[in-house]
C-alpha cells in the first residue's frame, strides 16, 4: 500500500490559500499529467473543491516529494504553504479519502456534493489515464464506503441550512410545491436565498411587496415574477401558499385579523409563513388559527442546529463504518500482495520439476530403446500425471497460505525443500523492474501456476 | 373453510393491528413494508373466504358476521387504492385496527345469525348493503384521515424540529385522502339509502321513520352531507372537520348498531 495524500481544506488554509491553490475544471487533466510525471508518483489524482485541493497519489517507492510539486506548481514558497499542509500515507490516506468521499470531511457534515465532486475528479484522472490499478481500486472502494454510509446511518438526511429547513416544512405542509405561491415582504437578501430554494423545488410563482417599490421590482424581476405595491398587501397576500417575510418594521404586520382574512378568502386552505425578521413580522397569535403555519427565525435556527446535532451523532457511526472498511480494505490489498509473492515460487517450482521430468526421460530413452508414437505420448502422460498429483498438494497449499500472515514462512520452508534459492525469475520479480510492464506480466504466472495436465 | 380463510386474513391483519399501535410512536420503513405485505396476503385471504360464502349459495350478506367480513373487506380496499395513488401507508393507523376489528368479530362467530328482513331476495338489497357498505367505509377514510391531519398539524405547529421527521404525509395530502373519501363515500351513501328506503316501501308499504335503524340512517346522511357542504363551500379542514367526521363516525357506529334495536332492519339472531 504505496498512497500518499497531501492537501489543505477549509480547516487547516485560510480562504486566500485555498484559492490560490485551487485548479480550475478545464486544466484539471494537465495538473494531473504534470503529478503522474513527478518522479517517484506512478498514478495521480487532484481533487479541487471551494473547501479543498488534495493531491492524491500511488508512489513507485514509498515516498514522492508531493510538497515539492506543489511549490513548483503553483509557485508559492515553503514559508506560504507549508504550515497550511496535511499530508497522509498508506493505511491514513486511506482513511481519508474514505471519510472525505462519505462527507465526514466537509464543511457541513453530510452534505452531498462533495461525493459528486470526488466522482468527477476520479473520472477527469482516469480518463488521461492518470488513474489505474492502485487507486482504481481505493476509489471504487471509497464510493461504495460512501454509500454504505449514506445508508446505514442518517448523517445525510436532515436539513442543515434555514433555506433547505423551510423547503423542508413547506414540503410537510403542501406536499409537492408545485404550482404553489411564493410572496416575499422585504426584499432582503435571506428572504430571496430562501424564495430560491423554493422555487428551485418547483414553486409556481413569486411575488414581492417592498416599502421601496422599485426595489420589489428589482428583486422580482430576478425571478420572474410580480412586484406588488405595499399598500396592496393584505388584499393579494392570501394568493400565497407561502409567505417569507423580512421587513424591518418595529412590530408585526401579520396579526392575528389579517390570517383570519386571508383563510376565509382561501377557504381555509393552508398558509405558510417564514418569518425571518427581526423584531419578528407576524404576530404569535397568528400561530393559534387552524391553517396557519409560522416559523421564525428561532424555530428554524433549532431545527437546523437540531439537525446538525443529529448528523454529527450519525458521523460518530460512519467513523466506526469506515475504520472498519479501511482494516478491510487493507487485508484484501494484503492478501492479493501475498498472492502476487507466491505466484513466481509456484511457477519456479513447476519448472524445477519439469527440468527434473525431462532429464529422467532422456537419461532412461536409452534404455528403452526405440518407443513408437503412442508409447511416447503414454510415458509423456505418465510422468506428468505423477508429477502433477505430488505437486497438486503443495500447490494448494500454497495459495492457501497466501492469503494469511504466515505466507512469508510457507514460502521459505518450500524454497528449501526443493532448493529454489536464487532460481525464482517469476514476473512479479520482472514487473518491479519494469512497472509499466506489470499489468501485462501479472496475467502469466496464473495461467502457469495451474497445475499442467 | 370460508371462517378458516377468514382467519388466515386475520392473522395477517394482526401485523397491520400492530403497525397500527407503534407507527406513530416509532415509525419505521421496515415495519411499514412488513405491515403493507401482511396486510396484502390478508386481502387474497379475505377474498378467498368471501368468494366461498358466494359460491356455498349463502346469501352473501344476510349474516351479520358475513356482512361486517365484507365492510372490512371493502375498508381495506379503500386502504390499498390509497396506497396507490399516495404511497402512503400512514391511513393504516386507522383503518387497521377497525378492520382487524370486524374480521375479528366475522371470525370468532361459529354460527353466522341470518338476516331476518323478509325483503332480503331480490337484487336491490345486495346493491343497497354494497352502496352503503362502500359509504361507511369512505366514512371510515375520511374520519381517520381528520384524525391524522390533527396529529400532522400539531406536529407542525409544536415547531419540534423532530416532527420534521414525521413518517405521515404532508397536510395537503391527508386532506386530499379525507376529501376525495368523502365525495366518493357521498353519493354511494346517498343512494344506498335511497334503495333501502324504496325496498322498506314496497316491503312494508310505509316507512316507520321512527325505527331506530331508519332514524339514526337519517342522522348519520344528514352529518355526512354536513361535511360534505361545509368542505365544498368553506374548505373546513383541521379542528373543525375533525369534528365533524368524528360525529358523523359515530353516528354510522350506532346505525349499525341499530341492526340490534331495528324491528325492520335486523339479524335475526341479534
Amino acid at each position: 500500500m504505496r498512497y500518499q495524500l497531501i492537501g489543505v481544506n477549509h480547516k487547516s488554509a485560510p480562504l486566500d490559500v485555498r484559492e490560490r491553490l485551487a485548479i480550475p475544471e478545464s486544466r484539471l487533466p494537465d495538473a494531473c499529467r504534470d503529478l503522474t510525471a513527478h518522479p517517484g508518483i506512478e498514478e495521480g489524482m487532484i481533487l479541487s473543491t471551494c473547501n479543498r485541493v488534495e493531491l492524491i497519489t500511488h508512489t513507485t517507492n514509498g515516498f514522492a516529494d508531493l510538497r515539492e510539486f506543489l511549490h513548483h506548481q503553483f509557485h508559492l514558497t515553503a514559508e506560504e504553504l507549508d504550515s497550511h499542509l496535511y499530508e497522509f500515507r498508506e493505511t491514513e490516506a486511506v482513511r481519508h479519502i474514505f471519510r472525505v468521499a462519505s462527507s465526514l470531511d466537509s464543511m457541513v457534515v453530510g452534505e452531498a456534493q462533495i461525493l459528486g465532486q470526488v466522482k468527477e475528479a476520479y473520472a477527469t484522472a482516469r480518463a488521461i489515464g492518470a488513474v489505474r490499478g492502485q487507486l482504481d481500486q481505493l476509489f471504487t472502494r471509497a464510493f461504495a464506503v460512501a454509500k454504505r454510509v449514506r445508508t446505514e446511518t442518517e448523517v445525510g438526511s436532515s436539513s442543515v441550512s434555514i433555506a433547505s429547513v423551510a423547503v423542508e416544512l413547506a414540503k410537510k405542509i403542501f406536499g409537492s410545491l408545485q404550482g404553489k405561491n411564493v410572496f416575499i415582504v422585504g426584499a432582503g437578501k435571506m428572504s430571496e436565498l430562501a424564495a430560491r430554494h423554493l422555487m428551485a423545488h418547483g414553486c409556481a410563482s413569486i411575488f414581492v411587496s417592498n416599502r421601496t417599490y422599485d426595489r420589489a421590482v428589482g428583486l422580482a424581476q430576478k425571478f420572474n415574477g410580480q412586484a406588488i405595491r405595499f399598500d396592496d398587501l393584505y388584499s393579494t397576500c392570501d394568493r400565497a401558499d407561502i409567505v417569507i417575510t423580512s421587513t424591518g418594521a418595529p412590530h408585526a404586520i401579520f396579526r392575528r385579523e389579517h390570517g383570519e382574512q386571508f383563510l376565509s378568502r382561501r377557504k381555509n386552505k393552508p398558509m405558510f409563513f417564514i418569518d425571518i425578521a427581526v423584531p419578528r413580522d407576524v404576530s404569535p397569535e397568528m400561530a393559534k388559527l387552524d391553517g396557519i403555519f409560522t416559523y421564525d427565525i428561532d424555530d428554524l435556527q433549532q431545527a437546523v442546529t437540531t439537525h446538525v446535532a443529529d448528523r454529527h451523532k450519525e458521523a460518530e457511526r460512519a467513523e466506526a463504518i469506515i475504520a472498519s472498511e479501511v482494516e478491510n480494505f487493507k487485508a484484501r490489498l494484503e492478501a492479493r500482495q501475498h498472492t502476487r509473492d507466491v505466484v513466481p515460487l509456484i511457477v519456479s517450482l513447476q519448472d524445477h520439476l519439469e527440468t527434473i521430468r525431462q532429464a529422467e526421460i532422456d537419461r532412461v530413452r536409452g534404455r528403452l530403446g526405440h518407443m513408437t508414437p503412442d508409447q511416447e505420448i503414454a510415458v509423456e502422460a505418465l510422468t506428468r500425471g505423477i508429477i502433477n498429483k505430488v505437486m497438486h498438494t503443495p500447490i494448494t497449499t500454497l495459495k492457501t497460505a497466501a492469503k494469511d500472515s504466515e505466507v512469508t514462512t510457507v514460502i521459505d520452508v518450500v524454497r528449501r525443500l526443493f532448493n529454489l534459492q536464487g532460481k525464482e525469475s517469476g514476473p512479479a520479480s520482472q514487473a518491479n523492474r519494469h512497472p509499466s510492464k506489470e499489468a501485462s506480466n501479472r496475467e502469466a504466472p496464473n495461467k502457469a501456476a495451474e497445475p499442467r495436465q | 373453510m370460508a371462517l378458516l380463510w377468514l382467519r388466515f386474513a386475520l392473522a395477517c391483519y394482526f401485523v397491520g393491528l400492530i403497525y397500527a399501535f407503534v407507527a406513530l410512536a416509532r415509525p419505521s420503513d421496515l415495519f411499514s413494508r412488513i405491515a403493507l405485505h401482511a396486510v396484502s396476503v390478508g386481502m387474497v385471504f379475505h377474498f378467498v373466504s368471501l368468494t366461498e360464502v358466494f359460491l356455498s349459495g349463502r346469501f352473501i350478506w344476510a349474516s351479520v358476521h358475513d356482512a361486517e367480513s365484507l365492510l372490512a373487506f371493502i375498508s381495506m380496499t379503500f386502504f390499498m387504492i390509497a396506497y396507490a395513488i399516495y404511497q402512503t401507508t400512514s391511513p393504516g393507523v386507522v383503518v387497521f385496527p377497525i378492520v382487524f376489528f370486524l374480521t375479528f368479530v366475522a371470525a370468532v362467530g361459529q354460527q353466522p345469525s341470518a338476516f331476518a328482513s323478509s325483503a332480503q331476495k331480490g337484487w336491490l338489497i345486495p346493491v343497497h348493503i354494497a352502496f352503503i357498505f362502500t359509504g361507511y367505509a369512505a366514512l371510515l377514510f375520511s374520519f381517520g384521515a381528520s384524525l391524522l391531519y390533527l396529529v400532522q398539524e400539531r406536529r407542525l405547529k409544536s415547531k419540534n424540529p423532530s416532527s420534521l421527521a414525521s413518517f405521515l404525509p404532508a397536510l395537503e395530502v391527508i386532506d386530499q385522502i379525507g376529501y376525495r373519501s368523502l365525495l366518493l363515500g357521498f353519493p354511494f351513501m346517498t343512494l344506498g339509502l335511497l334503495i333501502g328506503s324504496f325496498v322498506a316501501v314496497t316491503t312494508y308499504g310505509r316507512m316507520d321513520f321512527l325505527d331506530p335503524k331508519i332514524l339514526l340512517s337519517i342522522l348519520m346522511w344528514a352529518v355526512y352531507m354536513v361535511m360534505v357542504v361545509t368542505r365544498w363551500s368553506s374548505g373546513w379542514r383541521g379542528r373543525r372537520a375533525a369534528v365533524l367526521a368524528t360525529c358523523a363516525f359515530v353516528a354510522a357506529i350506532v346505525a349499525w348498531a341499530a341492526n340490534y334495536f331495528s324491528a325492520v332492519h335486523r339479524f335475526a339472531a341479534s
